[in-house]
């Protein structure tokens, strides 16, 4: 089946069989290698892109679903405005330690901010604990949203 | 370790121009083998071109650790370049060239930091030496700075670019000239730097093994046995095979090697999601297996009946223990244990291999890649000369990839497939097929003299293995603390079998016998009553150090520096707690770091344990290389030791893991990660590694925090709501 997707503001088609997870009709079909596999039950955030702003995990989404939704990865979140904040914040305070989470971290944190532009730690917790960071960089991730939304943090 | 390099050994220099700069090629003699031939070994690690941009090599695995920054930055130092001017290339696998390239034990800082620092001045040295030359100056008038040499009476200078050409054609200095900076110059090490990936991180670049793309590359997934080492009875390959895309299915036959090649079924495909329809089509049957015997509640039935009987064998004696029991003022007996648990790195294992020309050539995630090509070539019968393995950016590491297993899987499938192939485990394949942190039990016995220090100390450890001889990381060395602390001490040792693969999880060993050891000292000082950190302070008395430098040396003094400093930091004893709100405190000396941390936790009625703060205090020595990277892998060792605590369990049944993936194998999130306060105690000794020390201190010190809560010990882990509701 071929599959016409919109991805990072272009139509692709990703030929691959109904019931293929939208994650890998985006790494293996389309090349698109930026959202990361990690448990493929929907539990760790690493695969985790926007269909139409909202995050979704790309490894529990059959590609039939998509349909015309406009999908956000990680290679192209930088290209709006609150995405490049939050990559900017990432930066600035190397949040980083082996890195493979942070781009599910990263659009988790993208569609956090859209939503509420100064999240309390209440809604941290809540936007971000679908996301597992194994080399448990938290208290960076904490503290980097709260700078890419402009306010205050302890760290 | 067993590799080629010996640091200590005479280090020399050679030159060559390289694409019109100066490469410098940083040798070490080579060292003397069993066969009486030596290794020659010439290293390059320095490049600058001609528009001063200075491309310095990064040896080492990068797995999170922030090696990939920290080590160049070092070299980069002495070479007195600025760090903006500086471009980093990561090294492929080439023990010939770079010595040993390994991530584990927190050893790099300690086994690279002179020998870096060195690199880095007799490149300078060179370029300093051109410049010199070039305007009939002595050497030791030229001064250097940001890449640039200078001469200041006759105000001339030189870019390190314009000299790098003819640097190169100068004769190496000779070693003993070599000046290292006064670290008080520092102007790049002890300076927080970004991990050099972090840009390309942030942007989802492919930097890990997962996202290697080969041309004509197939996808490919492998299918081992539940019960460890068990080989196929059959498998239904064709209909694998009907499924579309799946372009092979074969049995591989494997060895009985737990740590090799083991017995499975393999399907490659035009993609990844392709080859897992075609697995799930297998419907195999497996072999019996003796393994299939070993459980985990077996395990601690027989640990059990173990203790009641005479140990396997006596390791450590010291003093009369009976003697110390006699007299003493409180007596206490308890039974820790502790489960097997899972690296589980967020990358799933993963390894492209590609056979040609009769050559293999792998992009792999390792931590030790000369191990991998030393196992591909024995299991494949090749040349480990003609394997080449790059080394990519690893997904988390936590010890688990310095098996491997995955790697030498990728090569031979590719092998049979007889085209390029990426191999991909699924998150269920990696929890299923792990080395384990081995499950261990202690019955341990303990009294304390009028003096308020410990009396006596009797732990009989019983503990998983082969032969009468611990598994892999199953050990535990007769200088554990506190060993050498207590007058009268007894460690008594029994093995029971285990067919259950094991190997080191960051931290091996410390990661549990700090919870058992710190968790029993903190028995003994609330049995007598006295306060935990006077009680550690008394234990560790006036001895200075004990055992010897470099191998099983312990500087109590160090120890006590730490646990001074988390006192005070923390407010211990003189913070006004809430009703089941409690502090508990900790030390472990590993991997060459002292550490002591203190925690506060909140425990409801319910049973549901908060981790409301941590600190930590650590002595490194006198240089933290990059303060920002050190800082994270503090915080984020501690969380992961939280995460241990709180949650992780891997449980045998029939020979085989129960959990499967991360809905039962639970890992710490971020609402439950606390805040990690972390003080440096700036001592004068060798600097050391940080991946691993903060660990290990903070299992126990919850444990203590929530006894101090609640006035529930909690001797085995993970911890369960259940044991602490009210
Ligand atoms: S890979 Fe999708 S949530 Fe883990
Ligand atoms: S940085 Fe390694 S998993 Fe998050």
């Amino acid at each position: 089946m071929t599959y016409s997707l919109n991805v990072d503001g272009k139509v692709r088609q990703a030929d691959v069989e109904p019931g293929t997870p939208l994650l890998w009709a985006l790494r293996d079909s389309l090349g698109i290698l930026g959202p990361k596999f990690g448990c493929g039950i929907g539990s760790c955030g690493a695969c985790t892109v926007h269909i139409d702003g909202v995050p979704v995990r790309s490894c529990a989404t059959p590609v039939e679903k998509v349909g015309a939704g406009k999908v956000t990865t990680i290679e192209a979140i930088g290209d709006t405005a609150i995405g490049k904040k939050v990559q900017a914040a990432w930066t600035e305070l190397d949040v980083a330690q082996c890195g493979y989470c942070q781009p599910g971290q990263i659009m988790s944190a993208t569609a956090l901010l859209t939503k509420t532009p100064k999240p309390t730690d209440a809604d941290i917790d809540t936007a971000m604990s679908g996301n597992i960071c194994r080399c448990a960089t938290y208290t960076r991730i904490r503290a980097a949203i709260k700078l890419a939304s402009g306010q205050k943090s302890g760290v | 370790m067993a590799d080629g390099t010996d640091i200590s050994r005479r280090h020399f220099v050679q030159v060559s121009a390289a694409a019109g700069g100066l490469m410098l090629s940083f040798s070490v003699a080579g060292k003397a083998r069993a066969d009486g031939t030596t290794a020659p070994v010439l290293n390059a690690y320095v490049t600058i071109a001609p528009d001063n941009v200075v491309t310095l090599v990064a040896k080492n695995p990068e797995i999170g650790q922030g090696i990939k920054t920290s080590l160049p930055m070092i070299i980069a130092e002495e070479l007195d370049v600025d760090w903006a001017q500086v471009r980093i290339q990561q090294a492929d696998s080439k023990p010939a060239v770079y010595g040993l390239q390994f991530a584990g034990g927190s050893m790099a800082t300690p086994m690279n930091w002179d020998q870096l620092r060195k690199v880095g001045a007799t490149a300078r040295a060179l370029i300093v030496a051109a410049a010199a030359a070039n305007w009939k100056v002595p050497a030791s008038e030229c001064t250097t700075a940001s890449g640039v040499v200078y001469h200041k009476a006759s105000k001339r200078s030189a870019t390190y670019g314009s000299l790098a050409a003819q640097a190169a054609t100068l004769p190496a200095p000779d070693p003993k000239s070599i000046v290292l900076k006064d670290p008080k110059a520092y102007k790049i090490i002890g300076k927080s730097k970004p991990q050099v990936d972090t840009a390309a991180i942030v942007r989802g670049k492919p930097l890990f093994g997962i996202d290697v793309v080969v041309p004509g590359m197939l996808y490919a997934t492998f299918e081992k046995a539940p019960v460890f080492g068990a080989g196929v009875a059959s498998a239904d390959l064709d209909a694998a095979l009907a499924v579309k895309g799946v372009r092979k299915a074969f049995l591989v036959g494997g060895g009985p090697e737990l740590n090799g090649l083991l017995p499975g079924v393999a399907v490659v495909a035009d993609s990844w999601w392709q080859a897992r329809q075609g697995r799930n089509k297998l419907n195999i049957k497996w072999q019996d297996h003796p393994t299939a015997q070993q459980s985990s509640s077996g395990f601690a039935a027989q640990a059990d009946a173990l203790s009641k009987g005479a140990p396997l064998r006596t390791e450590r004696q010291d003093g009369d223990v009976a003697a110390g029991f006699t007299g003493a003022t409180s007596t206490v007996e308890a039974a820790y244990a502790y489960p097997f648990i899972a690296h589980a790195p967020l990358e799933p294992q993963n390894c492209t291999a590609h056979f040609h020309d009769g050559k293999m050539e792998i992009w792999a995630p390792t931590q030790y890649p000369d191990a991998g090509r030393q196992l591909v070539a024995k299991t494949l019968g090749l040349k480990p000369a003609d394997i080449t393995i790059h080394m990519t950016r690893c997904g988390g590491g936590f010890g688990r990839r310095l098996a491997n297993d995955y790697m030498v899987e990728a090569a031979w499938i590719a092998k049979e497939t007889g085209a390029p192939v990426k191999l991909l485990w699924t998150r269920e394949d990696d929890l299923r097929h792990d080395f384990y942190r081995p499950a261990g039990w202690h019955y341990l016995k303990g009294a304390v003299a009028k003096s308020g220090k410990i009396s006596a100390w009797h732990d009989h450890f019983v503990t998983l293995g082969t032969a009468g001889k611990p598994a892999s990381s199953a050990g535990m060395a007769t200088t554990e603390f506190p060993a050498r602390f207590v007058e009268n001490f007894k460690y008594d040792l029994s093995v029971i079998e285990c067919g259950i693969p094991t190997g080191p999880l960051r931290a091996p060993g410390s990661n549990a016998l700090a919870f058992v050891v710190q968790s029993f000292i903190d028995e003994l000082a609330h049995s007598a009553g006295i306060d935990p950190v006077t009680f550690r302070l008394n234990l560790l008395g006036d001895q200075v150090f004990v055992g010897t430098a470099g191998k099983d040396g312990y500087d109590g003094h160090r120890m006590k520096g730490v646990l001074e400093l988390v006192a005070a930091k923390s407010g211990w004893g003189k913070t006004k707690l809430g009703p089941r709100q409690g502090m508990g405190v900790a030390f472990h000396f590993s991997h060459l770091g002292y550490f002591a941390e203190v925690v506060q936790a909140h425990v409801s009625e319910a049973g549901d344990v908060t981790v409301e703060k941590v600190w930590v205090a650590a002595d490194v020595g006198r240089q933290i290389i990059n303060p920002t990277g050190a800082l994270n892998q503090v915080q984020g060792a501690v969380i992961d030791g939280l995460s241990a605590a709180l949650g992780q369990k891997i449980s045998i049944e029939g020979g085989a893991v129960v959990e499967r993936n991360f809905n039962t194998y639970p890992l710490l999130r971020m609402k439950s990660a606390p805040m990690v306060e972390v003080h440096w105690n700036i001592t004068d000794n060798a600097p050391t590694g940080l991946g691993e020390p903060a660990l290990p201190p903070v299992l126990p010190a919850l444990c203590n925090a929530i006894f101090a809560a609640t006035g529930k010990r909690l001797r085995s882990l993970p911890i369960s709501k259940d044991q602490l509701k009210v």
